[in-house]
């Protein structure tokens, strides 16, 4: 996962406190800031799946949103292809956002009501000089087909469509400007099972086709198992386990991982499996526990008074394979 | 959204009356029975007849005229005011909606400072230092509204700015231009249009309080904020001196609150 010459995606060091509002009007103690992103470093080769996994509130999307810089990082790099986004002007950045592109997870929320899905597409067209008038009409049909929709539903408002065709026309969105690397907020979370197997599907096949790059964000590790080629599972804003996917499902090191596995549904009634229950919830990240953030509610048996005071760091642990724990040499 | 306007009939009716409203006060001079500025004391406080068919006030001048004459400057004030508000509002409370941080913080502390601050005395401190003209009084009226408009800008685009659509458009390149004319305005001006018509039936009571102290337009000028002020103490005697003009502030209330109600149909895309 270090950071390599030829990834097209390669972040180092990123951070992201979101600061604590002070209390009473203003003028009250400033509230601890929300470590939303800790230290998060990770690369991404051309034409691979990153799967991000982790409980909601552990930093995933903060990841996916500061990569693209709609949020403000307040540290780290992330390089696009050699090129630091965060140092670009605005001018050079608008250049960039062609190439990266974000699918959202509400197919409600990410599409204006008051524009036909025509309007929607011919937007980035139009900013970025791709195409207008007939020209643009065609290229949005053509869009339109290869997510799998009549072209049609051109003129429909967002409104007339499901939740799955609204995913689609999101995804024909990211598509419009012909980027290399697609960021998918946990773009199957809010849909149907059978209309999650299509989109997952969907987005294999573009993948294919595009050659494109991708940061699969999901809070549960079935859906990216099929898509992802490595995995990074992130806990309280700090990546805690990176593998390869084959890797990590059939031998986890990190504690959290296991019991994340364990979560998983196995659809046969009569399997034998033992599942590992985290009790309490997840720490607020505005005050991480000190010492391994994961040691309240660690259920590894060896768990003891060092993983309370000295965080441990990620390191290599079998070939390819990273996890943050003091003990994962001798996994659950 | 034509069609979808002329679609409701309720819409129309509002628009017709506000309509018939605009063009009886226009025409004013050319259909008012009566003088409205000069009456005839010896035919004081006559109840409505063939002669006078809203009746007379104390000064025995005609109340339909008076009436008539008095919508040019309640429907002026009315939306005038709202215009000015609506403009000022929209535009400061979409600017600290969508910069936040500083710009948030001057616009929401003025508003604050405007609301905060007794209107009445606003406009007082106003008349005394100019003249109280129509247009002074209108812009009086809409600077005091402003506030509320803006809050409520704001508080829509607060929401709406979050939204993943927002934050798709910026993530294809989308200048802050575009993404509040295009992204966050449109999809914020429901509410604030049936509070801008709303607006309008308070500006008109908003007027007839400057009227009432004397801060309105100066007597023997019509309007219909005076007259209900200028008949509160005969409406024992004489109820139709302020029955009918607060009657034409009910009714002028309802129809462009009738409007305000078709037009945020008409903007709402899933109705």
């Amino acid at each position: 996962m270090t950071s390599s010459a030829s990834a097209l995606v390669d972040v180092q060091g990123l951070v992201k406190h979101f600061p604590g509002e002070r209390a009473f009007f203003g003028l009250g103690r400033p509230r601890a800031v929300v470590r939303a992103v800790d230290d998060v470093s990770f690369a991404i080769t051309p034409g691979q799946t990153l799967g991000l996994v982790g409980e909601s509130g552990c930093g995933k999307s903060t990841v996916g949103r500061t990569i693209l810089r709609l949020i403000e990082p307040d540290a780290g790099r992330v390089l696009i292809d050699g090129l630091n986004l965060l140092t670009l002007g605005s001018r050079e950045l608008r250049a960039l956002r062609r190439r990266m592109q974000i699918v959202f997870q509400d197919p409600y929320g990410s599409l204006n009501p008051r524009l036909t899905v025509r309007q929607t597409l011919a937007e980035p067209l139009a900013i970025h000089h791709l195409a207008t008038g007939a020209d643009a009409g065609r290229r949005i049909a053509a869009l339109l087909e290869e997510v799998g929709l009549d072209p049609g539903f051109a003129t429909s408002y967002a409104h007339e469509l499901s939740g799955g065709q609204r995913q689609r026309v999101g995804i024909a969105r990211a598509l419009s400007v012909e980027p290399q690397f697609l960021v998918l907020d946990e773009p199957v979370s809010a849909l149907d099972v059978s209309v999650q197997a299509q989109v997952l599907n969907l987005l294999a096949d573009l993948q294919q086709r595009r050659r494109l790059t991708y940061l699969f964000i999901a809070h549960d590790l079935a859906v990216v198992k099929h898509i992802a080629d490595q995995v990074a599972v992130m806990y309280l804003g700090k990546i805690v386990e990176w593998a390869p996917a084959a890797r990590l499902y059939a031998a986890p090191r990190h504690p959290y991982t296991t019991s994340l596995l364990s979560a998983v549904p196995v659809p046969d009634p009569m399997a034998q499996r033992r599942r590992i229950v985290l009790t309490g919830d997840v720490p607020s990240p505005a005050h991480p526990p000190a010492g391994c953030p994961f040691h309240p509610r660690c259920p590894h048996p060896k768990k003891d008074a060092r993983c309370r005071t000295e965080p441990p760091a990620l390191r290599e642990v079998a070939p390819g394979q990273l996890a943050a724990c003091h003990y994962a040499e001798e996994p659950l | 959204m034509y069609h979808r306007v002329v679609r409701s009939r309720w819409t129309l009716t509002g628009l017709a009356v506000v309509v018939a409203l605009a063009l009886a006060a226009l025409a004013a001079p050319l259909i008012a029975p009566g003088d409205p500025y000069h009456g005839h004391l010896a035919a004081a406080l006559q109840a409505p007849s063939r002669a006078f068919p809203l009746g007379t006030d104390a000064q025995g001048r005609d109340v339909l005229s008076r009436l008539l004459f008095g919508a040019r400057l309640s429907l002026a004030v009315g939306l005038a005011s709202q215009v000015i508000a609506l403009a000022v509002g929209l535009t400061l409370g979409l600017a600290a909606g969508f910069y936040g941080r500083s710009v948030d913080a001057v616009v929401m502390r003025a508003a604050d400072v405007t609301l905060a601050f007794p209107s009445l005395l606003l406009l007082i401190a106003v008349a005394a230092a100019v003249k109280p003209t129509l247009p002074v009084v209108c812009v009086v009226i809409g600077i005091v509204g402003w506030a509320g408009m803006a809050r409520l800008v704001r508080a829509q685009v607060l929401v709406v700015r979050r939204l993943d659509y927002v934050h798709a458009a910026r993530a294809f390149g989308a200048s802050d231009a575009r993404l509040a004319a295009r992204h966050v305005l449109p999809n914020v001006l429901g509410p604030v249009i049936v509070a801008a018509t709303l607006g309008v039936g308070g500006a008109i009571m908003a007027e007839a309080a400057l009227s009432f102290v004397g801060l309105g337009a100066p007597p023997p000028t019509p309007s219909w904020g005076a007259m209900v002020a200028e008949g509160r103490d005969l409406l024992r005697v004489a109820p139709w001196v302020s029955l009918f003009p607060g009657l034409a502030i009910g009714l002028t209330v309802l129809a462009v609150n009738l409007i305000g109600d078709g037009l945020r149909d008409a903007l709402d895309v899933r109705a």
